[in-house]
This record gives C-alpha cells, structure tokens and sequence, in this order.
C-alpha cells in the first residue's frame, strides 16, 4: 500500500510495524507528530505499546536504555535542543550496550535558535556510541527505523542506532510511502531476543559499573567501537535481506551517476536529493558528475567511500553544519579517510551550506561544479565557501539596522 | 493551508501523480503566516523545500501581500500564475504589485459572498488551484477531501464538498491554465552572487535586538483566541491587580484608576480573568468584528 506520509509519520509507522513496547516520550518541534501519531494509535488499540511521558529527554533517554536492557524492544524520538539536552545518557546508555532506536529530527542549535534543520545536532551526537543512519526521503525513514532494530539488536552489535531525518525538509513533507504488512515486516525482523543481556528482577545484575586505572575502562569503550565496525557488515547483511523482503534496495552509502562521474557531490540526508535534481541537469548538460551520500555516518563506511571515489578527480563536500574554527565536518571526515590512499585522491572542495535550512539553488550546486572542475585543473584548493549570498547580507542588514537602532551612534554600521 | 495542500497534494496522488507537500512556518501561533507547497510529477520529485519557480500560487488572505515574512512575491515570473483572495481587481493587482504574470481573484458574485468565510479558504483554495492545474477531476477532489477532512462530521464534510464544488467551477474559464514547471538549465544559469562574509564586532554580530520598545510594533493581539472583557458594572478599581499580573503589561490604568485592556497586544492568556477578585473580567469568544482591526480574523 502506497500512501502520502509525512517523515515523522513515516517514522511513527516504522515504530509501529516494528511492534515497539515500550516509547518514553517527551514533546519537541519538529519531533512532537512522532509520538502524537503513536499515542494516537495507542489509544485506538493499534498499536499495543506503552508510552510514557518522562520529565525531560535526559530522563527519557535513560528510560529507554534501561529498557531495552530488559529486553523490550524500545522507541523514542527527540530533536535539537532535547538531544543535546539528554546527551549524557546518550553516552551512557550505548555503553550499557543497550540496543533501541532513537529518531533525530535534525533541527538547527541555539543561539540563535530556530526551527529549521541542520546536522549540528545530530553531529555532536557522533562520539556517543549510537549507530547513524542519516535518511533523505520520507520511505527511507520507514524503511530505516525497521534496518536500525534488525542492526541494533544483532549480537554482534548491541548498540542503539539514531535514525535522523531533517526537520521540515521530511518531517512535515509528505511523499507518497510504501508501507509495508505486518506479515512482511515479521518476515525481517524477528522479535527481540536479548538472549543472556535479559534484565530480570529474578536474577539481577549491575549495569553501568565504576571502573578506575584505564585497564577496564578502555577494555569496555574499545568493545563498542568494534561492536559499531561490526555494524557495517551486518547493516550490509541486513539490507540484502531487506531487499529480498520489500524490493527496495539500500546501501551504507548511496551513489548516484558516480560511475563514470569526474565530479562527485557529497552530502548527507534530505537536502542530497536536491544534489540529485541538480545532477540531472548537469547529466541533461552534458557533465559527468554524480552524487555520494553516506546513509550510515556511524560506523563511518570507509572502505566503501573509498571505493566509490576511485578515479574522481573532484569532490565538492556540501557540509550542512559548521564546527567553528574548522568548518564542514563532513569535510573533515572524508579528508582524513582518504588521505594516504594512492589510487582514491580526489581534490576535497568544502562547501557549507544549508545551515538553519537555508535553501541550496540549482545555480548554487551547478557553481559548485564549476569551482571543484577548477580546483582540480590548478591543483589550487580553494577555502571553504560558505553558501551565502549578497542578497542575504541585504537582508541580514535591513533587519540589523532595525535591531541595531539607537546604539553605539552608528560607529559599526 | 497545509490542509489546503494537502487537499491538493491527494487529488494529484489519486490521480497518479508523483507528489510532495509540505508545509513551512515559523512561530507556531495564531497570526503567524504560513505557507505550504506543493510538487506534482509523473517523475520521481527530487527537489524539496522552497519552490523557487512556482507555476501557480495561491494567496488566501491578501494582508499577507505587504508581509515580507510571508514571501507572497519569492519567485514571481511572467509564466506564474498568481490567485488571490480578494475584492480588489486583478488590474488593480497588476496596477499595484507590477507583476507581469496573469492574475485571477477569487471574488464571489455578490449572492456567494459567505463562500469565502475564513473556515472554508483552504478548501476553496484547493479546490480552485486544483481547477487552475487543470489535472484533477472533479472526482479525484472530492475523494481528496474525504481523505484529508476524515475527522469532521458529516455535516461539515458535506459543506467543506459543497465549497469545493463551488470554487472549482468559480474557476472554469481558468482551466488548465497554469504553465508546467520548469528545471534551471545547467548549461545557462545566473551564477550565485555569494559573498565572503568578514568578521565584525560581536556588538554587532550577536544575535541581540538593541533597539528598544519593538514588540510593540508586533500586535500579538492577533493571536487571540479568547477575548477577557471588563464589566465595568463590577470592577472595584483595584487596579494594581490585574494590571500587574498582566504578563504582557496590556493592561494599563486611566487616571479615573480604570484598567483598560490593549487589544492590539492581549494575547487573550486569561490570567486576569483568573486573578480579578471580583470577577469582575469575562472571557468570550474572539470573533469577527469587522469595526475592530485587533479582533482576529476567525471564530
């Protein structure tokens, strides 16, 4: 059945078919329709889960972990703000090995604060141990939530999986969405079997434990990191299953037109499918250029993105985040993933766009062609360009000389 | 509107197009404006977000028209059609905003003047647009509106399907009049006019309103749902209550020791209705009154 979903409500639906237990909850723009759409089909008897609304995300985050360390198979969904206001469990619960899935809607940080997307949220959430799965159309949410249990609960991971959408740009967009039976999705994804990590008050044990001296605690934080390295393979494994189950077809990191591609866009979530259209006119103009995007950002797929980049001679990274006093961490990701690799040595442009979900143009990604093409006939790279344009500093001033008014006698103007 | 768009963006589903619809908005209040896209393809649709050529667009309250935050005018060429709700003439339109692309009003003959009351313009809206397009059937959109106006009753259903019909007749001789979207050539575009932003003061680069006394110039009074009235038959004039617990300060004292409500920034929070020991201030219903520019445009 194919029906119009928006991104959170693609995402309610993958908690749905995926049967959750348990969603400790608490309300956040662009997130809220998540868990109204799920407490919905709660009270209608759809959906037999029981939802909890906790004092904050710090508290929800902490639910959910303890949780699925019982066993039950747990959703929860935040944004923004509410991520980084539950950080700290974010780290704590992935060493608990807790396996859940949480939503992301990605939403731009304060100061100043906004409403509209972009991946600073979900990037400062990168070190904390949760697997990523970064998606970019309303049926890659669904379909993410269902891949993100399967990976999660595997016992060669055990690790809870974020699966981030981008605010407005799929949360509130509707586009028509397979939605897959029941029946199917048992098919895929089997119930949780926590096997011996089953917390029971019959047989207690300690989560979380003190550890001092270094020996345990890096014995401890190493095993998650090759808990995550063995996510990849089993995300892999999982996809192939997936596509044998519903006939859609994913990868750790989608390339489109890159095959014969001299320039290669890189990008992450919704704003990759605008790349997309881009790319088709560039093809429609006769240019060989294609597109990469990681769907999974942690564990960072590095062979793969090699892989695909054998041969390209430019690369226009288009990071939709800003770590000030670097630039485009995507940007820094792949630079430090190819570097000393003989036979994969593209010129890495940096361009950082989209912040606050600001608007990328055609023009703005046919341009950035043109300076990657550039870069690589001179050999020149040029500095990270931020996408912004005089008529925005226009804007930016009119408002400026309205809340500016009556200070400093207009030395700064 | 995103009801009005999503009343849209099924009618292209239920007839076999590729669709996306999305509504984008800022503050999540009454007042605010907000505005909804919508994409229909037999293609797989790859843009999102802003449409920055739109073929048609739709202007359900022309107030909006002098709003730069509402962005009516983003991406007006000469091949976009523009409809709007007014009384006002499409030259007088044309006359006023220069535009050159064709105009339509939605302006009912004299006897259908309720057709545009505020609580059926997304429907009209749709309905109209659906018309314009000139791809939907009739039957497609009324389906639609079953679909997206399940959760009303029957009697509401019926009436938001009678104003449909309405409007997308209203419409006929625009049938099929707006132009297909159009993709920017990677061969001849306008390249980007991107700046090099320098660094300035943080006295000037923080995001901070120095300037004093500008919510004033906002009128939240437009966000009112519920009206607080005082019966001057029972005020005590013991001013400094309600005045003071006035979390807007809309309530100031006339030299006779009166509390007078600012309509214009009442927000209509009711904690003076709440804190009026002699109870003294009713809470009515916000309606259109067409003689008070403050008093909201709905019921």
């Amino acid at each position: 059945m194919r029906e119009m979903l928006t991104g959170n409500g693609a995402a309610a639906w993958g908690a749905r078919l995926a049967e959750v237990e348990y969603l400790p909850a608490f309300p956040i723009t662009p997130q809220t329709e998540i868990i109204e759409t799920i407490a919905k089909w709660i009270d209608f008897g759809e959906c037999n889960c029981r939802i909890v609304m906790l004092d904050s995300e710090h508290s929800m985050i902490t639910a959910a972990g303890a949780a699925a360390t019982t066993g039950v198979r747990t959703f929860t969904a935040t944004s923004s703000q509410g991520l980084l206001y539950g950080m700290e469990m974010l780290y704590t619960v992935a060493g608990w090995r807790a396996p859940f899935v949480l939503v992301n809607v990605s939403r731009g940080l304060a100061s100043p604060i906004t409403l509209e997307p972009d991946h600073n949220d979900i990037l400062a959430a990168r070190d904390c141990g949760f697997l990523q799965l970064h998606c970019a159309t309303c049926q890659e949410v669904l379909d993410s939530v269902l891949l993100a249990f399967r990976v999660a609960e595997d016992p060669r991971v055990r690790l809870p999986v974020i699966v981030n959408l981008d605010g407005f740009y799929l949360s509130f967009t509707r586009e028509p969405v397979k939605v897959p039976s029941v029946q199917e999705v048992a098919g895929f994804l089997p119930p949780f079997d926590p096997q011996n990590q089953g917390f029971r008050a019959g047989t207690p044990f300690s989560q979380a434990v003190a550890v001092l001296g270094g020996t345990a605690y890096s014995y401890f934080r190493y095993q998650s990191h090759l808990a995550a390295r063995n996510a990849e393979a089993v995300f892999t494994e999982s996809a192939v299953l997936f596509n044998e189950t519903f006939g859609r077809s994913y990868q750790a990191v989608e390339t489109y037109c890159c095959d014969d591609a001299e320039v290669v866009f890189v990008m992450m979530g919704s704003f990759a499918t605008k790349a997309k259209a881009a790319v088709d006119q560039l093809r429609a103009a006769g240019q060989a250029v294609g597109l990469l995007r990681p769907l999974l950002l942690r564990p960072f797929p590095a062979e793969a993105v090699r892989r695909a980049l054998v041969g390209k001679r430019g690369v226009a990274i288009v990071d939709q985040n800003l770590s000030p006093g670097y630039g485009g961490i995507l940007h820094s990701e792949f630079a430090a993933n190819l570097y000393g690799c003989r036979d994969v040595n593209p010129v890495l442009v940096s361009f950082i766009g989209g912040l606050g979900g600001r608007d990328i143009g055609p023009e703005e990604f046919f341009e950035m062609v043109n300076i990657t093409r550039a870069a690589v006939a001179s050999g020149c790279i040029p500095p990270p360009r931020l996408l912004y344009t005089e008529s925005e500093l226009r804007d930016m001033r009119k408002w400026q000389s309205i809340a500016l008014e009556h200070r400093s006698g207009g030395e700064l103007q | 509107m995103k009801t009005a768009s999503r009343i849209l963006g099924t009618a292209f589903f239920l007839e076999g197009f590729e669709v996306q619809d999305a509504p984008r908005y800022g503050a999540e209040r009454r007042g605010a404006p907000i505005s909804a896209y919508v994409r229909a393809s037999h293609r797989e649709i790859k843009e999102r977000g802003i449409i920055r050529d739109p073929s048609l667009v739709i202007v359900a309250d022309e107030t909006l028209v002098p709003m730069p935050a509402a962005g009516v005018f983003l991406g007006l060429s000469a091949q976009t059609m523009l409809l709007i709700h007014s009384r006002e003439a499409p030259e007088v339109w044309r006359d006023r905003l220069n535009v050159e692309g064709p105009i339509r009003t939605l302006s009912p003959p004299g006897e259908d003047r309720d057709r545009l009351a505020w609580r059926h313009i997304g429907t009209v809206c749709a309905a109209a647009g659906a018309r314009l397009v000139g791809v939907v059937s009739r039957e497609a959109l009324a389906a639609s509106l079953k679909q997206e106006l399940a959760g009303l009753n029957a009697a509401s259903l019926e009436e938001n399907l009678d104003h449909a019909r309405w409007a997308y007749d209203l419409m006929e001789p625009g049938q099929g009049r707006v132009a297909p979207g159009r993709w920017l050539s990677a061969e001849a575009f306008p390249r980007p006019e991107w700046v090099d932003l320098q660094y300035e003061d943080a006295r000037v680069a923080a995001p901070a309103i120095h300037a004093a006394m500008t919510s004033e110039q906002v009128e939240t009074g437009l966000w009112r749902t519920r009206r607080p009235v005082i019966d001057p038959a029972h005020c005590k004039r013991c001013w400094w209550l309600c005045s003071t617990y006035c979390p807007d300060s809309a309530i100031r004292v006339d030299e006779s020791g009166r509390p007078q409500i600012d309509y214009a920034h009442c927000k209509g929070c009711m904690v003076c209705v709440a804190q009026c020991p002699n109870h003294a201030i009713d809470m009515i219903p916000e309606r259109v009154e067409p003689n008070a520019a403050m008093a909201g445009k709905d019921s």
